[in-house]
């Protein structure tokens, strides 16, 4: 695919993705709207702010004008980055969620690693022993794996690893005599990783190693694929080189999508672990009725959620050329 | 798709049954029903009372499954805890298969514009994150039993529709819809009567599986101390165990395990139910 291509599709999918965004705004205005009481509670949290600064909000969002009204200035609000101020924290809400969003996408992009290399790999393996004890076994490894709630395989994993034998550390994402940097820090930083990581990750493996297996066999009748064996291609060659990579575009559609679950979890993940990320953050707030960092959060988590569905459009049309024209 | 509701129950019933996992599904369902709707015969003391016996372990006498920090039974607990689970996991996923039903029958006959926008419809909450939504909406108008269930039905119903939307779509113009339509019935009755019931095996598989989606949901809540005040839900004793890791795993373990079997059995059993229902796989080894 050339650059122009690739720039004219990235165009088009990010316009056919602003109404997405422009709805998930509005989905956060309904809510501020029926909540109970009065809307300036549902914009500035539960805890005592200075009387000024209600009336400044009650301008800056409109609130005594007619609701369609409100709804645009809303809009314009969170479209200059106004997410409102947290006085739980007495820190600016997208201040604070941004210092909070390093460690959730380090958790969550660790666990999506794992799920990909041992989901991706259970699938091979199981498609490849079609029907043998591997296969079953992978199967109903992966039934499980998807019923288990990851919070409480988390505390489970405390139980055993952090509480039982000692091995790693439950709670927290760094100790605290870690040396602030280097190679040290990294493998501190591991071991702390490990067991969150692992606990998120298990039901992505699950469902990646599912849906590799169903799409490899799929795709391992066709034609191209008896060609390639007829042709006398080694096993390997027609599985990585052939069958792979046409079987792919689901299991890149199925890992986007399940982005936003894989941020739903982190939230309880952060929780069981004393992780501190978004999670842990949006956990503190339920607790101290801090309105403004939970719809901020709310808006952040979607947003993230359209951007991976964008992103996995694009791989998609990458590695499959016949859905790169309407 | 078309001719299954046409085949005798039975069997579908012996294929089922011929399915070890769905067979043991179908078991541990029955046992966690009988269990939530028996739960005042089987409990031994009242789940919220306590008492000065904290944090025994298993097999204390007369705490088979230990106590927690307040001295309350755990046994009792997770008895009354199988109430709300399942009830709000069948009752959620039973409210999002008719919401869904509705709009996917709508969006199909109907066709057109409205079908695009239902669809569009479907596809926009399909991207909203479930469970953060679930959690803000929750932690804005309270917690409740009731609350917890119109939520997840309202998260969950775009898949319903997205299969009933497809069935009707190619069954719209079958040769005995086309009879009915000749013999003068109303489009409702159509819908109703002739179209529905040919699409119901995709409906009761996703059902089955919103049924589980709906228990982990709900116990997500629970963990989040969001789940209903006055009520015991399996969720809700493991924010609780959280904090007393360290004094008592059995705190833990059970809740966890009875949201395990249980969601597990749905799950198992939506699938059996996939493999049984959809004739492209039914001979299939």
């Amino acid at each position: 695919m050339g650059p122009h291509e690739l720039a004219l599709l990235t165009l088009r999918r990010l316009v056919a993705a602003i109404p997405l965004v422009i709805g998930v705004v509005v989905v956060n205005f309904t809510l501020i709207q029926l909540a109970p009481g009065d809307p300036t509670t549902a914009l500035i949290g539960d805890y005592p702010a200075p009387p000024g600064y209600v009336e400044q909000v009650r301008a800056e969002f409109g609130l005594d004008r007619p609701i369609p009204e409100q709804l645009g200035r809303y809009l314009w609000q969170v479209g200059h980055g106004n997410l409102g101020y947290s006085f739980a924290h007495r820190k600016d809400v997208g201040e604070l969620i941004l210092e909070r969003l390093p460690a959730t996408l380090r958790l969550m992009l660790t666990a999506l690693a794992i799920a990909i290399v041992l989901g991706v790999g259970l699938g091979i393996l199981a498609a490849r022993r079609r029907d043998s004890p591997l296969d079953h076994g992978t199967r109903l490894f992966s039934m499980t794996g998807y019923s288990v709630p990851e919070f409480w395989l988390g505390q489970i994993l405390i139980l055993v690893f952090a509480l039982g034998l000692d091995l790693l550390p439950s709670q927290g994402a760094r100790s605290l005599r870690a040396p602030p940097e280097g190679f040290a820090a990294f493998l501190d930083g591991l071991r702390y990783l490990a067991l969150p990581a692992f606990a998120l990750s298990l039901r992505y493996i699950a469902l990646i190693s599912r849906i590799t297996r169903a799409s490899l066999l799929e795709v391992m009748n066709a034609d191209y694929i008896l060609a390639s064996r007829a042709r006398g291609a080694r096993e390997r060659t027609v599985l990585l080189a052939h069958a792979l990579r046409n079987a792919a575009p689901p299991i890149v559609t199925a890992i986007a999508y399940d982005f936003g679950f894989v941020l739903a979890g982190s939230a309880l993940i952060e929780t069981v672990f004393g992780w501190p990320g978004i999670g842990r953050l949006l956990f503190e707030s339920i607790t101290r009725r801090d309105y403004p960092v939970m719809t901020a959060i709310l808006l952040f988590v979607s947003l993230g959620v359209v951007l991976a569905n964008l992103i996995a459009d694009l791989f998609h049309a990458a590695l499959d050329p016949r859905v790169r024209r309407p | 798709m078309t001719g299954l509701a046409l085949a005798p129950r039975n069997t579908l019933w012996s294929r089922l049954r011929r399915r070890p996992g769905a067979t043991l599904a179908m078991a541990a369902i029955a046992i966690s029903v009988l269990v939530a709707i028996a739960a005042p015969l089987l409990a031994l003391r009242d789940p919220f009372s306590g008492s000065a016996a904290s944090l025994l372990p298993p097999l204390s006498p007369g705490h088979p499954l230990g106590t927690d920090h307040l001295g309350r039974d755990l046994w009792s607990q997770l008895v009354y805890g199988a109430r709300v689970s399942l009830a709000v996991g069948i009752l959620a996923a039973a409210s999002a298969v008719l919401i869904g039903t509705a709009i996917g029958a709508i969006a199909g006959y109907v066709g057109g514009v409205l079908d695009n926008a239902l669809m569009r419809l479907a596809e926009f909450f399909q991207t909203l994150p479930r469970f953060v939504l679930a959690i803000v909406t929750i932690a804005f108008f309270g917690s409740s039993v009731l609350h917890v269930i119109i939520v997840i039905a309202i998260l969950s119903w775009p898949q319903t529709a997205r299969l009933v939307r497809a069935g009707v779509i190619t069954l719209r113009s079958a040769a005995f819809v086309e009879a009915a339509r000749l013999g003068g019935k109303s489009d409702t009755a159509i819908v109703v009567r002739e179209i529905l019931p040919n699409v119901i095996a995709p409906i009761v598989v996703t059902g089955s599986l919103d049924v589980a989606a709906a228990i982990l949901l709900e116990a997500g809540l629970g963990f989040f101390g969001l789940g209903d005040p006055n009520l015991v839900s399996w969720g809700g004793m493991l924010n609780q165990a959280q904090q007393y890791l360290r004094q008592a795993w059995w705190m833990s373990v059970f809740p966890g395990l009875a949201i395990t079997v249980v969601v597990l059995a749905f799950n198992l059993l939506g699938d059996a139910l996939n493999d049984a229902l959809n004739p492209r796989l039914r001979d299939a080894p």
